[in-house]
């Protein structure tokens, strides 16, 4: 199966600080591959990267063959017009209409008349259920309604590649069950490849066909949902189980509580 | 030691400058940027008519009642100085030139500043930190042309059509304290001001600086609010920066043109 995301040797920081370091990861067509790893551990500036919205210091990020640390902007718009992106709380315009949400980017980069563009809108939102709200303004949804808009939204053009920011945060456990199992079911009729970063195990480890865990910038743990599951890493351990204590201790490194609170003998 | 004191002070004045100048640069690079990226904005004309009607169209309220107000004040200071002169029939043309050649312009391009650049700082900016523009730069839409361009030539051709208007305005109430309260007769407070008002030299003059006017306010508002940082705090200390440097921008073109058009741009 050929990779329509390759990363390799992948360094990355924000001025001193390296964010990424030596990431190697490849995402086959067709599959659905989760990143997951604590808050801050460098997930989305890794699928920001995969999305050409940063530049790597170092290695390569390959999308759909094309080479990202060097692309310019008119090809990086050619790549993203094959790309979708579900941001982490929807992102839809909030002076645009739902049903306008999903068609901007068909009235953007199509020549189709209007009847044809409402027809596909209205496609898109029956898809994910909300058809019976193409007439409401973001403000009057729900975050679980807004979450599947922009799902629609993301997939109108029929991409190649969908990226997935946080897709389950703040959530309620039927609006997860419910974006995360159109998550799968868009990318199998799609027949397109997704990557997903999310934290959360249990919801992910249900829809994904792979996994690679990244701590402190480094990708620690891979594998299919069964062998996470049963993996005896500690790290890994730690974060499936949802553990309070192990490899990542409860307390963030600091003086002595003593020494903080001015306590004699500390 | 009164020397670093010195020193401290003389770095201080150094930086700032520098900063202010690294500012003006960047909005002007920023301009540049907006007004390459314009194709869009006439190709669709509808996407600056919407913003002609959220900048101007909502703005006319506030124009219209402070330029009744602004001409109201200026018929009964006009005629308390001009009739210690015995020339009091001479209100209309004070009036009139105030208005058309240094009030109309100035004071309306204050409040568009406050009403409707501050808005568009704030829109943009909220835009920015909720993710809007990530996304549509994500779906491979430039966020200058869609978003920027028809925000800045909404501010710009709406900005000579408020200071007209504020400008008749201002007429229509000096000539209601003027001749209608006080008593100057309607006949010398017309025929004055026609014969003393040159088309060329006040009325066109005028328009020229709430041009440039409208072109410095949408600049400095869409690019404070592209580059506001995306938090709250961010967005408010953006938009307190729009109506603080457009204020000092108008007052600080007003002088030069006023120069220039004195001297008849020679």
């Amino acid at each position: 199966m050929t990779n329509l995301v390759e990363i390799s040797d992948l360094n990355f920081g924000y001025n001193d600080r390296l964010v990424l370091k030596g990431i190697n990861l490849a995402v086959p067509k067709g599959s659905l591959v989760a990143i997951m790893g604590l808050s801050g551990c460098g997930k989305t500036t890794l699928l920001r990267l995969i999305g050409g919205q940063l530049r790597a210091r170092e290695g390569s990020v390959k999308v759909a063959g094309y080479e990202l640390n060097h692309i310019g902007q008119r090809d990086l718009y050619a790549l993203r017009r094959r790309l979708g992106m579900l941001f982490q709380f929807g992102a839809l315009f909030t002076d645009l209409s739902v049903y306008d949400n999903v068609a901007f980017q068909m009235r953007e980069h199509t020549d189709l008349p209007e009847s044809v563009i409402r027809d596909l809108t209205l496609m898109k939102l029956n898809a994910v259920g909300l058809r019976g709200v193409q007439s409401l303004m973001p403000s009057e949804l729900s975050g679980g309604m807004a979450r599947r808009v922009a799902l629609a939204r993301a997939t109108a053009l029929d991409p190649e590649l969908i990226l997935y920011d946080e897709p389950f945060a703040g959530l309620d456990p039927i609006s997860l069950g419910v974006i995360g199992q159109l998550i799968r079911r868009l990318n199998d009729v799609l027949g397109a490849t997704s990557v997903l970063v999310t934290h959360d195990v249990q919801e992910s480890l249900k829809i994904v066909d792979y996994v690679y865990f990244v701590s402190e910038g480094v990708i620690v743990a891979q594998g299919t949902p069964d062998e996470i599951r049963a993996s005896h890493l500690p790290f890994v351990h730690q974060f499936v189980w949802g553990e309070v204590d192990g490899p990542l201790p409860f307390h963030y490194p600091a003086q002595t509580i003593q020494n903080d609170l001015g306590l004699r003998g500390g | 030691m009164p020397m670093d004191a010195t020193l401290r002070g003389i770095r201080l004045v150094g930086e700032r400058t520098l900063r202010i100048v690294e500012r003006v640069g960047a909005t002007v690079a920023f301009l540049g940027l907006t007004l390459a990226q314009s194709a869009t904005s006439f190709r669709r004309f509808g996407l600056v008519i919407r913003e002609i009607f959220y900048a101007g169209v909502q703005s006319l309220i506030i124009i219209l009642v402070s330029g009744l107000f602004v001409g109201m004040v200026l018929g009964l200071q006009g005629h308390e100085t001009l009739q210690n002169y015995g020339s009091e029939q001479s209100v209309g043309v004070l009036v009139a030139l105030s208005l058309v050649r240094e009030l109309g312009p100035v004071v309306s391009a204050l409040l568009f500043a406050s009403r409707a650049g501050s808005a568009i700082t704030a829109e943009i900016g909220l835009m920015k930190a909720t993710e809007q523009l990530s996304a549509m730069e994500m779906m491979a839409v430039s966020p200058i042309s869609r978003v920027v361009a028809p925000r800045f030539w909404g501010g710009v051709f709406s900005m000579p059509v408020l200071a007209m208007l504020f400008s008749a305005m201002g007429i229509i109430g000096g000539f209601l304290v003027s001749v209608v309260v006080i008593g100057v007769d309607d006949g010398a407070f017309w025929s004055q001001m026609q014969a003393a008002v040159d088309f060329r030299h006040d009325i066109v003059n005028g328009i020229i600086k709430s041009v440039v006017f409208g072109i410095a306010i949408s600049a400095i508002a869409t690019f404070e609010g592209y580059e506001a940082p995306p938090t709250a705090e961010g967005v408010s200390g953006a938009t307190t920066r729009t109506v603080v440097s457009s204020s000092l921008a108008i007052l600080a073109l007003d002088l030069v043109m006023t120069a220039f058009m004195l001297k008849g741009w020679n």
